[in-house]
Parts: C-alpha cells; structure tokens; sequence
C-alpha cells in the first residue's frame, strides 16, 4: 500500500467518527426543537378571532384544492396505492370540501346560555401530533390540518414512511397558505425522515397536547400508551349485508363503486360482502354487471394464497387495481373487472379472505337469513373491525335495526356504499378521514373525528340562584386580530414606527398616571397630556373605520 | 458540607474534590485564595451568590436559591446551561478527542470552520481560532493591521472588547490605565453613532481597523442610529480601514438572527465570536475573516499560536451549538420570545414610566434603563431576592443588561416578566426611600 493510500484510508476512518458523533439518527432532538416552536405559535393562535381563522382555513383549504390533482399523482407514484382519479376527488373533499362543510359551524366565539347561567369559552387543544398514513396520505393531512386550523391548534405532522415526500409538501403548501392569511408562524410543521424512536419521542413529549394518530394497530395502541391524550382509531373490516328486500340492481352499483373506490385504500371499504340467499343469484348477475368477477374456486384459493402468504395479508397488494391482481395470480378476467369476488362458506378465524383487505377483493358468503346474516356479520368484526363501519342494503327497516343493534360498530352505511358513506361524503355524518372506533375499538372518540373533538371549553357556570345576576356577555370577546404577522420580525426598538394604541395601553398609561401621581411626578401632566393625545387618535380611527 | 446540602449528586468526584464547611467558609477563603475585591463587592451588592448546581436557564445558589439565569455571562450560556445536546456531543468527543495538537490540521477544527463560513455573511471565508474572547478579537487586530500595514485602531468610547494586550487598549480606560495598558498613539476612541466623529478618526488614512460591538454589551446595549453601522462601513471602505463586527455578545441568533450585523446590511472584513459559540461547555472563540483580511495565513500561518486556542473538545462543542443555532424553528422561537418581551416590558414601563424610563431591545439583546444613576443595581438586587440573575451594565450602572435565554419557554417568559414588574416596582420604591445602592 503506497503512502497516500495509508493517510487517505486513516483520514477517511477518522471522519466517520467525527460524523458518528454529531449526527443524531433519530433526528430527535430537532423534532423536539418542532414541538416547542408549536407551543409558541399555539400560545399565540389561541387569541386569534373568527374572522381571523376563517380567513387562514379558506385559504389554506384553497392551497390543498388548487393542487389536489398534483397530489394525487404524486401519492400514487411514490406510494404505488390507489387510484389518481379518486385522490383527487379526496383531496378536494378533505380541503375545500371540508372547509365548506364547516363554514358555518364556530369554534372560536364564546357561546352565551342565559337560561343555565353558563358562558362558555373556546380554548384549543394546542400542538396536535397528526400521524397519518400511507393509504390515504394527502387527503388525511388536509384533513387533520384543516380541523387544527379551524378550532385555532397547531400541528406537527409525522406522516407514514412510505408517503412522506408528498406529506411533507402537502403539510408545507398548507402552512405557508396559512401563514400567508395571518396563521402564527410554525402553525404546521411536518418530520421529514419519520422513525419509531423519533415518532415515540414526539408522543410522549410533554408538549403535545394531543395525538391524532390514524395508522396500523401498533402506532395507535402507542399513541394510547404515550401518557399523552390520544385520538387513535381501530382497523376496519366492514361486512355489508344484502337482504332479500333490497334493491339488488342499486346496491350491487354501489358495493361495486365503493369497493374500488381508490382500490379500496379507504378503512371504511367493504370487505366481506354476506347476501341472503334468496337474493344471491340476482345480486350476483348485477355485481357481474357493475364490474365485478366472480371467481371460482381454484381461482379464488390463488387469489388467497397470493393475498395472505402465511396466512398474513401481503401491503403489496394494498390499492392495487383488481386486473392486476388477477394477473399476478395467473388469472385471466375482463378487462373491466373492477372487483373480485371470492366466495367462502364461514366467516372464521382460519378463514383468511374474511380478513381486512384494502385491495379489491371482496369477500362472499351466503347465508339462509338476514338473521344468519348479522351473526355472520358479528363473525367478521370478531376478526378485526370492532367499533369501525358496517353496511347494510335492505328495504326492511326491523332488518336494519336489528344488525345495528347487533354487530359491534359505531356506524352503519344504509343503502350506500360504505368506503364514501361511513366516512361521511356520501351520508349526513362527519366527513372524516379519521374514524372512531369507540370503546368497541379500543378508543376514546366512538364518531368520524370532526373539529370538536379538538376544542376544549371553559365554562363559567354562574350561581343557580337567580337572586345573583347573570352578566350581560353581549359582544363581549377575549380574542384579537394579530396587528402583522406573529411573531413580529425583531426590529430594533429605535426603529420601530409607533405602535398602535389599544384600549389596553391606554388603560396602562392611565394606571401609570395615578401611581406615578404618589411618588414620582415628573412628567405627570405632559403624560396626561399624551394620553389624551392617544385616546383622541384612537377615537378618530374608530370614526373614520 | 455545602455541596451535600444541596444534593449534587452528578459527579461523586465533585464532592471529593471540593468541599466546604459552609458558605461562610467558602466565602472567606474566595476572599483569601482568589479575588477579596470581587468577592466582597457581590456581598456588599446583596448578591451573595455562589453557583453551584446548574440547568437549562436555573442556577442554584449554594444553599438551593433558584435563580432564572438572564445575564448568561453575556449570552455564554444562550442555549441554557448545561444544553443536554451539547453536553452530549462533547461527552461523545471525549471518548476519542481532547484539545488536540495546535500545529496540525484538525478535523474537528476543520469542520466547524467549514460550519462558521457556510452560515456567515458574504464574503468572509476564513476561520482563525482562539480560545476566549479577548485573544479573538487580538487575532482580528493583528490581521487588520498586517492586511492594511497600518497600526491605528478606533473603536467608540465606552467600549469593551475584551482584556488582553490589544482588546484592551480599544476599551474603557477603567480596565487599561490601572494595567499601565492604554496606548493613546494607536488606539483612538469616538463617541458613539458619531459619523462625524468617526470620519474625522479615519480621515488621516492610517487606520488599519474600525472595531465596533454591534450592540455595545457592557455600556448598556445603547442601539446604533439608523443607517449609523452601514455609514461606519461606507468609512472604513473610504479609508481604506478594515471593519470588524465583535459579535460576542450580539450574535448567534440573539437579534433573530445569526449575526446582528446582518440585520444592518454590513458585511464585514473581519466577524468575532466568543462566549455562547461553544455552548458555555468548553472555551473556544473564533474569528472570521475575508480572504484579504486573512492575508498572514498564507503568508506565515505560524505567525500566531495558541495552544488552546481551537481546542477540538471546544470545536465540537461549537459545532453543535451552531447547529441548534441555526435551526429554522430556534429562530421563529426567538422571534416569538423578543415579541413576548416587547409586550410585557412595555406593559411594566407603562406602571412606572417615571422609573423604568426606557427599554433598548433587539430581539433578546435588551437594555432596561432607569431614572437613576445606580438605577440598574437597584433594580439587579431586588431581582436576585425575587429568584431573578440579571446584571447591571459595568460603564453604565443605570442599565440593566436583560439577556433572556434562546430556547426560553413560554411559561418561564411569563415567569419571568411577572418577578422582573415585581422587582421593578420595589426597586422604584428603594429609591423613593433614599436608599443606596
């Protein structure tokens, strides 16, 4: 070895260690510089005003919608899940589509109940850690930011690894919109190389005021274990039951649609479809129509085998189109095939197309009755799903009320698809990305997660006596536009205009005044004068504004 | 045993190798083994406070008074004591590192110069190392005048660079005429924001550099006139004199940005850094320079030696530092923090206008005034009983310095500002009565 070649090798061994010693893998210690950079920007846009808020939410909504196609792409190609068509249509739905839905709605004003003696004041969760996941990346972080922006919290968002470049822009669009409409500077940030330990360190840190974790079993059963307030939600595994009374040419539309709906990527898609046996021969001519091809049973074991090796579902095939499974089974179907249908006698444990899967496979089980249909109902959400969506087709109310009554979930898509119905775009619930699966599901929020859940109120609860007069709160609120951005650039003090008076300053000099009036006097009489002057321009804006 | 009492339980070999039998001992002996003068002035001052435990902006008294730290020994401490990430880097480099060997390239000395020029304003591309304050800004002299060929130095009266052989001559006579240290010939003092002044200093063309603290520290933090430090340079670059921006206490994001001079669209020949560059783990200071003004580098890069200076432990620390420093959420977070302060120190001068008379602010660089000549240790002594370590400006005693952390919290802000209105208003009253200071 020549003698350059020995420094060059020592010099390159050393470098390393030097790099060993300074880099922190985890990228912790900067997440955690993220969460006290949103304590301070929360603390700030808890005081913001409705006007305020509504400005920042309609344009950072308008920001998501304007590039919901652009994500949508983009989602795909780094993902490979789902369909760009229905991304889009998701992207506008958790943007503009949100934003829409909750115009009306306010989450900032204090409300006024005279006849309980209660005024309430809004106060915000503050920094919410959104995890979210890769299934539906871009649409869940519109969505979660959306619902922060609008109850005035703040977000720090750690997106799934495998959808984290188009999160982490999607999460930055909608920030810098927010702060261009007045948002607090930091009022969304996003972790741009997620890990466990680093995902780990930002749950159980102090400073997140709440997780919204939306992911696989182990990150919500860790966001429960953090010691932090948690938001988490189940998976899914939705039974949808045909019974004799429905409208089989409708529902078979509509289970098709739902099922490939961005190939099934939503949790709220049906995965075991359970028809009542009188109706299973006309249901199935029109699910052929619709798009769907039944398989038999050599085939379906392929489709099996391929889906769930050792006996575990296979995230390859998560969002894929039906033909391209079949092609990778060794199948050959129309090229219109949309769903495939894979028949199986009982729902039970071994049973592995009763599973969740979030591809276009749908399961198919026959059965005597609607009654044998909600105990195979029951069966599927034994597996997994509990507390999650169910649907049901059926002309029959009792039938109706009976399953809901029944099978262990919190929402029951009624003559709809389930994928859009059970979170809410195509039913009147909350259009939600994030669904709660209640005690059921082994979590806190049994709805489709909507802006109060992150909103807190201080109630001011009178005495019940009416001898003691309830306060007239008329107008009255604690909040305030901001006068420029938050926080202000750091302009030196000899060099800052004048700033503007409030009421509250002049409050202060007056106070000033008359502690000033009993030991230092100086100036008493120039400083009334001066705020005579500050009352006077202040009073002349107010006329002319 | 005073450090048992107050449970330092870090390190055993603390407790064996430094022990007391109370305060009060400790106390005399400071007197008789280190500094009777020093010592005595703090007691006299009403602080008698001996630091011992330390964390993030807290210190601890010997006897457990907790104390929020916003004197920071100028921003030494900036990122809090003890920064867990800074400590956790220099424990790492221990393990293979220590000061290292003056005369050779280093890696870690390498790197963090890479790390400073990568970060500083335009133009300055060289790293000079030095292991305090006052050798760096030396460095920077000696290389101004060997670029320049010239020996004339002006600063502005009232200033403070530090106390070795050259910084000090450019400072208050208090610290050179008692060394015997001044040097009239060479070093020429002009008022502060005096462009008139200062052309009248440069005019004779034999000025090798301009030095000029970008906020000067120790006189108060008084805030340079518009348009004053972009004329200073407009001057020197007239004059053909260097200007050399001393960021010790005014940089490393303590304006809301990196270097303070930044902000006043100077970039210039010479940039030095001290205190808070390693973290207050392990002394180091650096100067920066452009490739003109680091001209002897080249030419005999022998010619100045420091055996510690650049120490590779301190190198690793700074890096760090700088790293955390320049992190894009620890500039928002200063900027929230200086908006806090604006507000709450103008709502407190708004009780005592006649008191509390002014309030010179850059960010976290902060000077309280007070309507009399001591009024600053008034206002320090009432803020120490109130758990607050705050510290009068040395040549001008009716300032308080008022140097909040970088990383300071929104609840420690509010903390904070509710024990300074405090302070403030017994202060007032302490004067009311006559007292002395």
């Amino acid at each position: 070895m020549s003698e350059a070649n020995i420094r060059g090798d020592a010099a390159t061994e050393a470098q390393l260690s030097v790099s060993e010693l300074l880099v922190d893998p985890a990228g912790v210690p900067r997440a955690r510089a993220m969460l006290q950079r949103a304590e301070w920007a929360a603390r700030a846009f808890a005081r913001y005003g409705k006007a305020e808020v509504d400005a920042i939410v309609r344009a950072a909504a308008a920001a998501g919608a304007a590039r919901a196609l652009e994500y949508a792409e983009w989602a795909v190609r780094e993902t490979g899940f789902g369909v760009v068509e229905h991304k889009a249509l998701k992207n506008v739905a958790c943007s503009t589509g949100i934003a829409d839905y909750y115009a009306g709605h306010d989450y900032v004003t204090p409300r006024i109940d005279r006849e309980a003696r209660i005024v309430e004041v809004p106060r915000p969760a503050g920094v919410v850690l959104a995890l979210t996941p890769s299934t539906n990346p871009v649409a869940a972080v519109f969505f979660k930011c959306l619902l922060a922006l609008m109850t005035r919290s703040v977000v720090v968002l750690s997106p799934h690894p495998l959808a984290k470049e188009v999160c982490a822009d999607a999460a930055r669009a909608l920030g810098a919109a927010a702060v261009a409409a007045g948002a607090p500077d930091g009022v969304i940030q996003v972790v741009d190389e997620p890990s466990v330990p680093l995902i780990d360190a930002l749950m159980s840190d102090e400073r997140t005021s709440v997780i919204v974790a939306t992911g696989g079993v182990p990150v919500v059963r860790a966001a429960y274990s953090s010691g932090t307030p948690a938001i988490g939600v189940g998976p899914g595994n939705v039974p949808v039951l045909v019974d004799a009374t429905a409208d089989l040419a409708k529902a078979a539309r509509r289970i098709v649609d739902s099922k490939s709906f961005d190939n099934s990527v939503l949790c709220t898609n049906e995965s075991v479809l359970i028809v009542e046996q009188p109706a299973a021969t006309g249901l199935l001519r029109q699910l052929r129509q619709a798009g769907a091809y039944l398989l038999e049973p050599a085939e379906r074991d392929k489709i099996s085998g391929l889906l769930f090796p050792g006996g575990r579902f296979d995230i390859r095939f998560v969002g894929k189109d039906a033909s391209w499974i079949a092609a990778e089974a060794g199948l050959r179907v129309p090229k219109s095939t949309r769903v495939l249908l894979a028949p199986f006698d009982l729902v039970v444990p071994e049973e592995a197309l009763a599973h969740e899967k979030l591809c276009p496979v749908l399961g198919l089980v026959r059965v005597p009755s609607a009654r044998r249909g909600i105990d195979a109902a029951r069966a599927v959400l034994r597996l997994s799903g509990r507390g999650h969506s169910a649907a049901i087709h059926s002309a029959d109310p009792q039938v109706i009320m009976e399953y809901g009554a029944a099978v262990e979930v919190l929402r029951v898509a009624v003559n709809v698809g389930s994928s859009l119905g059970s979170a809410g775009h195509q039913t009147n619930l909350a259009p939600t990305m994030t669904i709660g699966t209640g005690f059921f599901g082994r979590s806190s929020v049994a709805e489709n997660l909507h802006p109060s859940h992150l909103v807190q109120w201080t109630r001011l609860a009178y005495n019940r006596d009416p001898a003691e007069p309830f306060g007239d709160f008329t107008g009255l609120v604690p909040w305030q536009a901001p006068a420029g951005p938050i926080p202000p650039y750091p302009v030196a003090s000899n060099q800052r205009d004048a700033r503007p008076v409030t009421a509250g300053a002049i409050a202060q000099a007056e106070n000033a005044v008359r502690s000033g009036s009993n030991g230092f006097k100086p100036d008493a009489a120039a400083l009334r004068e001066e705020i005579r002057r500050m009352i006077l321009e202040e009073l002349s804006q107010l006329a002319g504004g | 045993m005073v450090a048992a009492a107050v449970k330092v339980t870090e390190v055993a070999v603390t407790e064996e190798l430094i022990s007391f039998a109370s305060k009060q001992d400790m106390l005399a002996k400071s007197k008789q083994f280190w500094n009777p003068d020093k010592t005595q002035f703090w007691i006299d001052s009403g602080v008698p406070l001996v630091i011992d435990r330390r964390e993030g902006y807290f210190i601890y008294d010997v006897e457990g008074k907790r104390l929020i730290d916003v004197h920071l020994n100028g921003g030494t401490y900036n990122l809090g004591h003890r920064n867990p990430e800074v400590a956790a880097a220099v424990t790492a480099a221990m393990q293979r590192f220590d000061i290292g060997n003056h005369h050779f390239p280093s890696l870690a000395r390498t790197a963090l110069a890479e790390a400073l020029v990568s970060t500083a304003t335009p133009g300055l591309t060289k790293v000079m190392y030095g292991s305090g304050g006052g050798e760096a800004i030396d460095i920077a002299l000696k290389s101004a005048r060997h670029a320049t060929s010239k020996r004339g130095i002006v600063s502005v009266a009232k200033a403070y660079h530090g106390h070795t052989g050259l910084a000090v001559a450019t400072g208050d006579e208090r610290f050179a005429t008692l060394f015997l240290a001044d040097r009239p010939d060479e070093f020429t003092h002009v008022p502060f924001n005096d462009l008139a002044a200062m052309e009248a200093a440069l005019r004779g063309r034999d000025v090798a550099a301009v030095i000029m603290e970008t906020i000067p520290a120790t006189y108060g933090f008084p805030l340079p006139a518009p348009g004053y430090l972009a004329g200073v340079k407009r001057l020197c670059e007239r004059y053909g004199a260097l200007y050399i921006a001393d960021e010790v206490q005014t940089g490393l994001m303590r304006t809301g940005e990196l270097w303070a001079i930044s902000k006043h669209g100077v970039n210039p020949d010479i940039l030095v850094s001290g205190k808070g560059i390693s973290g207050g783990m392990y002394p180091v200071s650096v100067v920066l320079a452009t490739e003109a003004a680091a001209g002897w580098l080249t030419e005999d890069g022998f010619a100045h030696m420091s055996t510690f200076g650049g120490a590779e432990l301190g190198c690793v620390a700074a890096l760090k530092t700088l790293e955390i420093t320049c992190r894009p959420e620890v500039r928002s977070m200063v900027h929230y923090i200086a908006g806090v302060f604006t507000d709450g120190l103008a709502q407190i001068q708004a009780q005592y206008p006649d008191w509390f008379t002014g309030i010179r602010q850059d960010g976290l660089v902060m000077g309280l005034e007070f309507g009399h000549p001591q009024g600053a240790k008034f206002v320090m002594k009432r803020l120490y009983e109130n758990g607050v370590w705050a510290i009068f400006s040395t040549l001008d005693p009716r300032v308080l310095q008022y140097k909040p952390g970088i990383l300071l919290t929104p609840a420690l802000c509010e903390e904070l500002l509710e024990r300074t209105e405090v302070a403030i208003g017994k202060a007032r009253d302490d004067v009311a009565k006559g007292a002395h200071p």
